[in-house]
């Protein structure tokens, strides 16, 4: 396997709240390669988009990087210059956001929004900028006359899509993106869903997905992150992760969405909710609401150990690290 | 889990128990609002509804944005009166609750849970005072200790005990699955028939709905309380209701019971809803080349209204707006392809 | 009484909680001490409420009494020195904080209500009573206020600062009632007002007990907001002779000192303490403005070190 693009090293993010700091994300860990699609999935609280805007150094204040490194290509972005990353911004990695209403400007066209990020790069020439952004119009399945349109005169599908469009524009080599389906409808959601695969094989970016919704990224991403409570807690190839599930969280997340075709069975859930980030409980953060919670548990954090592919932090398989070893 | 058994309804007669009877029923129900000023167009929100609920049942109403469930449900919760057509409670037209004794009785009855954990509460009010409010005013009998012993038993029976200590709590207090419970408790607390639940569980993390889910299941089971469970979900609605009513672009599409519908679908809109539905267990299977365009509701016409995306649309389709017609026993859809008489012989 | 800021999402980025404050009177009072501003504003206001409160223990003594040489610099008898008249200015000083005290608070009192009862009823009802409401506040907006201020106070002599507060509150409602009126339709379709009408609360109900509370800290704001214009403008419309002359408050004290053109006189005293307290007074007001925003609104805060709190 190629050497990744982006390799997070270790990342803590804090923020101040009047009963002492919370940590959103806790030393989390995790490398994308190229084409590769990473899910990163998790409930609310979890801190995945909190990680997602430490990767992209989109992170508001009084949120702070505490600590870690983010290498992208080999380059620590942490350090970078605001200069530096402006150029790196966009032409080497691009982000698409959850509402497109939010990152669209409502009084500028589309082709304006476009070419104020092409020349923000350096492109000046007019024709060549509206060559390409009728490219990527093209490329999500729009067309291209609506390049002069409003996004107020676009649907929600036709918004997203517009959104992801832009992020195509200079190339980049990464594509991260938080939950830019949410908002859509469940048919809106599939058909997006299914051109951000096709787009990606085709043109060969990576992503990172960010989702509260597992199944939604079940099918389309080669490798999956699943977060709780600021850090990972399992990690490893999509389809692995779903024909057998190692965290019990993981575990209970799989158990909570009704099938349409099965047989219908009473379902669990996950009972309780997530912890307070400021008062976490001792030991595993899961343990609380775990169903095969052991007494240990409650007193050593577990580490995270391999098993076949997949990485899990669950004391359940440690044994498969011992025994190998 | 048991519930406690609940106290005696006020006021019921050997009538209202009668199950041959539907307990809430919608007979061309028709809503349209006028958007653009005074002399704008009128966008359909609602036309020509018919929708039965009986009692013990939990139907549940699947659409999308735009396919006027949301209206629907606020029809019969009396936020607006309809532009046409009727809606019964017990066989008694609203349109004849006119007093503000009668709407009061009759919201007690038919109560509302809503969509957002987040808005549906007061921030500056406690639990207890949201409960309490509610009590006073649609059960004024009750003396002070009563309201706050009911309170506290309706607060148990969504299972959020200890219901007394809950009382004194704020909502930013509480976690989203439980201020939907509250939710719930406050409709439960009037002692209603039927619940009208708006989307209660799309804003709540996946892991959470399954445990509203199973409560209405298990208050429709033990308390006899009928529920119109609203919902874009089509794979929730599979696991809680026992019959399903496919809207589209203010229209019912398809109607019948559960297993019925999303098994042996006949309307294509159904069929698409059901391609759509992502299934960790079931293996990727796309076809369709939707893009989920929103319905057109605004003075839509005669004919279809999903002729633009339909793959099977004929001429008829942009015609004449197709009826709903039986399929099977208790299965209608409302297709000229599938289910009408232009049905090409199986 | 349990007062709650108007804004309630308490999710951060991705949904993690964070415990509000709810202002209580303690809690206020721990808000206040924790925000530097704040304690600023509460520690200026307080000396002037003390000086309005009890004058006399600070600066014994009739500040309209001509008993004193005139015309004396600062000294040790007479800190900020005499009037042309014979009059004490440090004593004129702190017993005009009386007079503008109690016009800042009362006017400032009276606009907030009459914005809360226009604003919040043109948000709330919809289609005709809010159109005409609207118009009405509007045309309270346009109309310059200072010149109709000096037309008003100039055709009604006799008053003094009844007059003047009445002419505040006439001319400075219209703007807090924009802002309420703007707040309450944002709040009009949150899910607990549709919640509560299905319930069968009536509508006044609604208001009072369901909205109102929802909005402490916008009426908070626009009371210290009205209360600061209330402050500037009397002291603008003493200072020009309109009111009554002869009571004690900064603004006729600047009206008597330019009339006896004070700086040329070499009495700058006597022009600059008045101008001093109403300037800080003003800022008192703004500076706790400025901190109940902050308050109620943790996205405003400044970040600080660790934690950020006075307590451990």
């Amino acid at each position: 396997m190629a050497d990744p693009i982006l390799e997070v090293r270790d990342i803590r993010v804090e923020y101040p709240t009047p009963d002492g700091p919370a940590r959103a994300v806790d030393r989390v860990s995790l490398a994308v390669h190229p084409g590769e699609f990473l899910g990163i999935v998790g409930e609310s609280g979890c801190g995945k988009s909190t990680l997602l805007f430490a990767i992209t150094q989109l992170l508001i204040p009084p949120a702070r990087l505490a600590g870690g490194a983010i290498l992208f290509k080999g380059q620590n972005l942490v350090q970078l210059s605001e200069g530096a990353l402006r150029a790196v911004r966009w032409r080497d990695y691009s982000v698409v956001m959850q509402s497109a209403m939010n990152a669209l400007n409502p009084v500028k066209t589309v082709a304006a929004q476009y070419a104020d990020a092409m020349r923000g790069h350096g492109h000046a020439d007019r024709v060549a900028i509206r060559a390409r952004s009728r490219e990527v119009l093209s490329l999500v399945g729009i067309d291209p006359v609506h390049l002069d349109s409003f996004p107020h005169q676009l649907s929600g599908g036709m918004r997203q899509r517009v959104m992801i469009a832009m992020a195509l524009l200079l190339s980049p080599e990464l594509i991260v993106m938080d939950e830019p389906t949410s908002a859509l409808d469940v048919v809106a959601q599939r058909s997006l869903m299914a051109q951000i695969k096709t787009l990606q094989r085709s043109l060969g970016f990576a992503v990172i997905f960010v989702t509260h919704d597992m199944s939604l990224v079940g099918h389309f991403s080669d490798r999956l992150a699943v977060m709780y409570a600021g850090i990972i807690v399992e990690i490893g190839p999509t389809r692995r992760i779903f024909d057998s599930p190692g965290h019990p969280y993981t575990q209970g997340l799989l158990e909570s969405f009704p099938s349409v075709y099965g047989p219908k069975i009473p379902l669990k859930g996950i009972p309780g909710s997530p912890p307070n980030m400021v008062m976490l409980p001792t030991g595993c953060r899961f343990h609380p609401r775990c169903a095969k919670v052991m007494e240990r548990c409650s007193i050593d954090p577990p580490g995270l150990y391999e098993a076949e592919e997949t990485s899990v932090r669950c004391f359940l398989h440690e044994a498969a690290v011992v025994g190998r070893a | 889990m048991r519930l406690p058994l609940s106290a005696v309804r006020e006021g019921e007669d050997a009538e209202s128990r009668n199950q041959g009877g539907a307990l809430l029923e919608a007979v061309s129900l028709t809503r349209h609002f006028r958007i653009g000023g005074l002399f704008g167009r009128m966008l359909h929100a609602v036309d020509d509804v018919d929708l039965t609920l009986n009692a013990r049942e939990i139907v549940a109403l699947v659409g999308e944005s735009g396919s006027g469930k949301s209206t629907v449900a606020r029809l019969f919760a009396m936020v607006f009166r309809p532009t046409a057509g009727d809606i019964r409670f017990r066989g008694r037209s609203l349109s004849k609750i006119r007093s503000r004794r009668d709407i009061l009785a009759y919201r007690g009855q038919v109560p509302m849970v809503f969509q957002d954990p987040f808005s549906s509460l007061n921030p500056v009010h406690t639990i207890g005072y949201a409960l309490d409010r509610g009590l006073k005013l649609h059960r004024p009998s009750l003396s002070r200790g009563e309201r706050e012993a009911e309170a506290v038993r309706v607060l148990d029976s969504v299972e959020l005990s200890p219901g007394r200590r809950m009382l004194g709590r704020y909502p930013h207090e509480l976690s989203g699955g439980q201020r939907q419970r509250v939710g719930f408790a406050r409709a439960l607390s009037c002692h209603p028939r039927v619940v009208l639940a708006d989307e209660p569980v799309s804003m709540l993390d996946v892991s959470i709905r399954i445990g509203l889910l199973n409560l209405m299941a298990q208050l429709c089971e033990m308390e006899g309380l009928s529920f119109l469970y609203i919902t874009h979900d089509i794979a929730s609605a599979r696991y809680v209701a026992h019959r399903v009513v496919v809207m589209y672009a203010g229209q019912v599409v398809e109607r019948g019971p559960t297993e019925e519908v999303l098994h042996r679908p006949v309307h294509p809109y159904t069929r698409l809803l059901l391609s759509a539905v992502p299934d960790p267990r079931a293996e990727l299977n796309i076809t369709s080349t939707d893009l989920g365009e929103p319905p057109r509701v605004v003075e839509p016409g005669e004919g279809c209204r999903f002729r633009w995306r339909c793959p099977l649309a004929v001429s008829i389709c942009a015609q004449l707006t197709p009826k709903l017609r039986p399929a099977s026993p208790g299965h209608d859809g409302a297709c000229h392809v599938t289910v009408g008489q232009t049905r090409p012989a199986a | 009484m349990n007062v709650a800021p108007s804004s309630a999402p308490e999710m951060r980025a991705d949904g993690a909680r964070f415990r509000l404050r709810f202002p209580g009177l303690g809690n206020l009072g721990r808000a206040i001490l924790s925000n530097r501003k704040a304690m600023a504003g509460a520690i200026m206001l307080a000396i002037f409420i003390i000086m309005a409160l009890v004058p006399g223990l600070i600066a014994p003594g009739t500040p309209g009494a001509e008993l004193y040489p005139p015309g004396q610099g600062a000294s040790f008898d007479h800190l900020l020195g005499t009037t042309s008249y014979g009059q004490d200015i440090f004593t004129q000083f702190i017993w005009g904080a009386r007079a503008s005290l109690v016009i800042a608070v009362v006017a400032g009192l009276l606009s907030t209500i009459l914005s809360a009862l226009i604003g919040v009823a043109a948000g709330y009802l919809p289609g005709m009573p809010d159109g005409i409401l609207s118009l009405i506040t509007d045309v309270f907006l346009v109309i310059p206020a200072f010149p109709l201020v000096v037309v008003i106070a100039a055709y009604s002599k006799s008053g003094g600062n009844l007059t003047i507060i009445a002419v505040l509150v006439v001319t400075g409602w219209a703007y807090g009632a924009r802002q309420l009126r703007a707040q309450v339709l944002s709040l009009r379709n949150r899910d607990f007002l549709v919640a509560a009408r299905l319930r069968g609360e009536r509508t006044l109900r609604i208001i009072v007990s369901e909205i109102l509370p929802n909005m402490t800290s916008l009426l908070v704001a626009n009371f210290l907001g009205a209360s600061v214009y209330a402050i500037l403008t009397a002291a603008g419309l003493q200072f020009i002779g309109l009111g009554n002359v002869n009571t004690d408050s900064w603004g006729t004290m600047l009206y008597w000192a330019q009339n006896n053109e004070a700086l040329q006189a070499g009495l700058p005293l006597w022009a600059i303490a008045p101008g001093f307290g109403i300037a800080l007074l003003g800022g008192a007001f703004a500076l706790l403005n400025y901190a109940f925003d902050e308050i109620s609104n943790p996205a405003l805060r400044p970040v600080r070190g660790r934690g950020g709190r006075s307590d451990p």
